[in-house]
């Protein structure tokens, strides 16, 4: 656990007070060469052995499933996809909301944590926003194919044409267009700049040669001056101010894609917070599933302490709970409206021949973070990457049942259709699954996988006034959180009523 | 190619840590200096004060950045909806009430266009991508993206001299004063 005492060198009363501190982001007291040489180390050096375990399979899958499924897909029709009349969108269109979704947290972490002030985001946040850049990667590959003639793609976009055909701008699936690039695009644009200054650090630190030639030239000549920094902190500020609506429309706009449609399931206004809430919730599911091993692997403790762990386990405990709000006023609202259809969607979800997809969403994705009350369980990682897990298969099973229970059920009896995946289906799906991994992976291998600078300006000694506090009467008191006190030092008494009293008698004296 | 000109670029002395460059920078900006920078590995809050540095253009850039995404949005979708193309279809008309529906796109648009000026007006301000730099000649300057904290005189300055220049820095706390010459010429 985190040396939550600070003491200094000169400490000339020793009294000793008892306050809430702050836990510190990064432990042990690391120096900046410490960092550097922590998160360098992890592109310098030679891979863990359980890198290349990890990475061959991945790239493989990948190579398979997306690779090959989709040239066979190509060269063979759309229809090799289980995808049946009136249920359309089958899997591609639930593994598209899945992914996409994914990728929220990264942009959460990085655009909102940081306008709210949460230091702790420094940490995570550069892995967090690869995984956007990925988990998006993956999400585009689903409605481009999708179309039915990926090479009539183009068509999506606003392009003037010999048949002069124009998009409907009134419909969703073209808001999604903008979205989803917007999204991208934005996404890799913060990523990006914010990793320059630490392509610098690493261009600094290589031998002349290729790989400095390289990180040379993505670092753009980085100087790190401050008239640098201050242009640099405002371009941060105001694309983290573009990206927090950006991530909060774009699952918005998802969620039209199902809400603006006259299809009972789907018609609902819950839809849009609905949504954002789950993606956030489901992206903070594979932050922790990609980095605890990362952690592990590369001996990044320090840095990414239980504090963050525990920190992102009470997220996805309170985004969970929201999502489960919303599961449940879904079934408040069809009954109380007393629209028969909603209510009879609904009805064939729990009991239809589906139920088992509905209560594996409503037990992994409502039932299992509940677990995170407990303190014990957000410290136990074995139990966080476990929930971890449930969260990930639960939310792709919750985009399942919103789409495959609703279109197997339309207003016609005619089109009722029971939808099953085909092998290609699935094998696409698990090389998104290889592609985003192999791509982590990568990115772990070649590039910073924490923000340097951001964690350097987090530490006390990066405040430009630590020396003018140093010098300060109080200075020298040894503070102890409230609790320890209550363990170490007054075992018998309560913390409170200690608190109480060392409080006025340092007040006395 | 044969003449090797040495260019002398200014003076770099090393700080020991954030506080004590937050000190020098006062003074160095007290003393009339203009053409002059603090390097750090991380941005240090509340140095711009300390250096006299503006609060960042960028923001006005980005607005009108903005109003590029959103007027361009604006134009598209009524044109091909209401003039080029129209359809009636979602019983949405496509007429003036049909505004509601093209908000996404606008707003995508503006963000979209607000991003690329932040990237590319960052980058026009900051004066990047470049392929060298002459304070890049400096061997301890290296160290400035990982833990040392450099201020830097140049000598175009208006103020610089050789000896007054160095003897400020060294009595404002600096050590390893260098100084540094381009040799890119």
């Amino acid at each position: 656990m985190a040396e939550a005492t600070t003491q200094s060198e000169n400490n000339t009363n020793g009294i000793k007070i008892p306050v809430l501190q702050r836990e510190e982001l990064i432990l042990n007291k690391r120096s900046y060469h410490w960092i550097t040489e922590r998160i360098c180390g992890v592109v310098e050096g030679r891979q863990p052995f359980l890198w290349w375990i990890l990475f061959i399979p991945s790239a493989l899958i990948a190579l398979v499933g997306v690779v090959g499924g989709l040239t066979y897909l190509v060269s063979t029709g759309v229809g090799v996809w289980g995808n049946t009349n009136r249920v359309m969108w089958g899997w591609p269109i639930v593994n598209f909301v899945f992914w996409i979704g994914i990728g929220h947290a990264g942009t959460l972490i990085s655009a909102i944590l940081f306008l709210t002030r949460q230091n702790w985001r420094t940490s995570i946040n550069r892995a967090a926003e690869a995984m956007t850049i990925f988990a998006v990667m993956c999400a585009g590959i689903f409605p481009a194919f999708h179309v039915g003639r990926v090479w009539m793609a183009w068509f999506l976009a606003p392009i003037p044409n010999s048949n002069a055909i124009w998009q409907n701008f009134k419909s969703p699936l073209l808001w999604d267009v903008f979205a989803v690039s917007t999204y991208f695009t934005v996404s890799l644009i913060f990523w990006f700049l914010g990793m320059v200054p630490d392509l610098a650090t690493i261009r600094d630190r290589c031998k002349p040669g290729i790989r400095k030639f390289m990180y040379g030239i993505f670092s753009l000549g980085w100087r790190g001056g401050n008239r640098q920094w201050s242009h640099y902190e405002m371009a941060y500020l105001l694309l983290a101010a573009l990206s927090t609506p950006l991530v909060l429309s774009v699952h918005s706009v998802v969620s039209f894609d199902f809400a603006t449609s006259v299809v009972p399931g789907w018609h609902t206004t819950i839809f849009p917070p609905y949504f954002v809430a789950g993606a956030i919730f489901g992206g903070f599911a594979m932050v922790l599933t990609i980095m605890i091993p990362a952690r592990a692997l590369y001996g990044l403790h320090d840095m990414i302490t239980m504090k963050h762990i525990d920190n992102m386990a009470k997220i996805i405990l309170l985004t969970g709970t929201i999502v489960g709000y919303a599961y449940l006023m879904e079934l408040f609202i069809a009954f109380y409206s007393g629209a028969k259809y909603e209510g009879a969607a609904f009805l064939f979800r729990i009991d239809g021949p589906y139920w088992w997809a509905y209560y594996c969403m409503m037990g992994l994705n409502v039932l299992s973070p509940q677990i995170f009350w407990f303190k014990k369980c957000r410290e136990n990682l074995w139990v966080v990457m476990a929930v971890a897990m449930c969260v990930n298969i639960g939310m792709w099973f919750e985009r399942f049942v919103i789409i495959v229970t609703t279109l197997a059920r339309m207003w016609l009896p005619g089109d009722w259709k029971t939808y099953s995946p085909s092998g290609v289906d699935v094998l696409t799906f698990v090389g998104t699954i290889g592609m985003f991994l192999a791509l982590f992976l990568l990115f772990l291998r070649f590039l910073p996988c924490i923000n340097i600078a951001e964690v350097k300006w987090t530490l006390k000694e990066s405040d430009a006034h630590d020396e003018d506090k140093k010098a300060h009467p109080d200075d020298g008191i040894e503070v102890i959180e409230a609790y320890q006190y209550e363990l170490h030092e007054n075992p018998e008494g309560s913390a409170r009523e200690a608190g109480i009293e060392i409080e006025k008698s340092t007040a006395e004296s | 190619m044969s003449t090797k000109v040495r260019r002398v670029y200014g003076y770099l002395a090393e700080f020991k840590n954030a506080s004590q460059l937050y000190k020098a920078a006062v003074k160095v900006r007290d003393a009339g200096f203009k053409k002059w920078d603090c390097y750090t590995p991380y941005p240090v809050h509340g140095l711009d004060d300390a250096m006299g540095v503006k609060r960042s253009v960028l923001p006005y850039f980005v607005f009108f950045g903005g109003l590029s995404g959103v007027l361009p949005a604006i134009a598209l979708a009524y044109t091909t909806q209401v003039g080029l193309y129209p359809t009636v279809v979602q019983g949405k008309p496509a007429n003036i009430f049909t505004t509601a529906a093209f908000f996404p796109v606008m707003f995508e648009l503006t963000i979209l266009f607000s991003g690329f000026t932040v990237l590319f007006g960052l980058l026009a301000l900051m004066g990047l991508p470049r392929w060298n730099h002459p304070i890049f000649a400096s061997k301890q300057f290296a160290r400035v993206t990982d833990d040392k904290f450099f201020i830097a005189i140049e000598a175009r300055d208006a103020k610089f001299s050789a000896e007054s220049t160095k003897a400020l820095l060294a009595e404002i706390g600096g050590d390893n004063i260098e100084l540094v010459e381009d040799d890119s010429e």
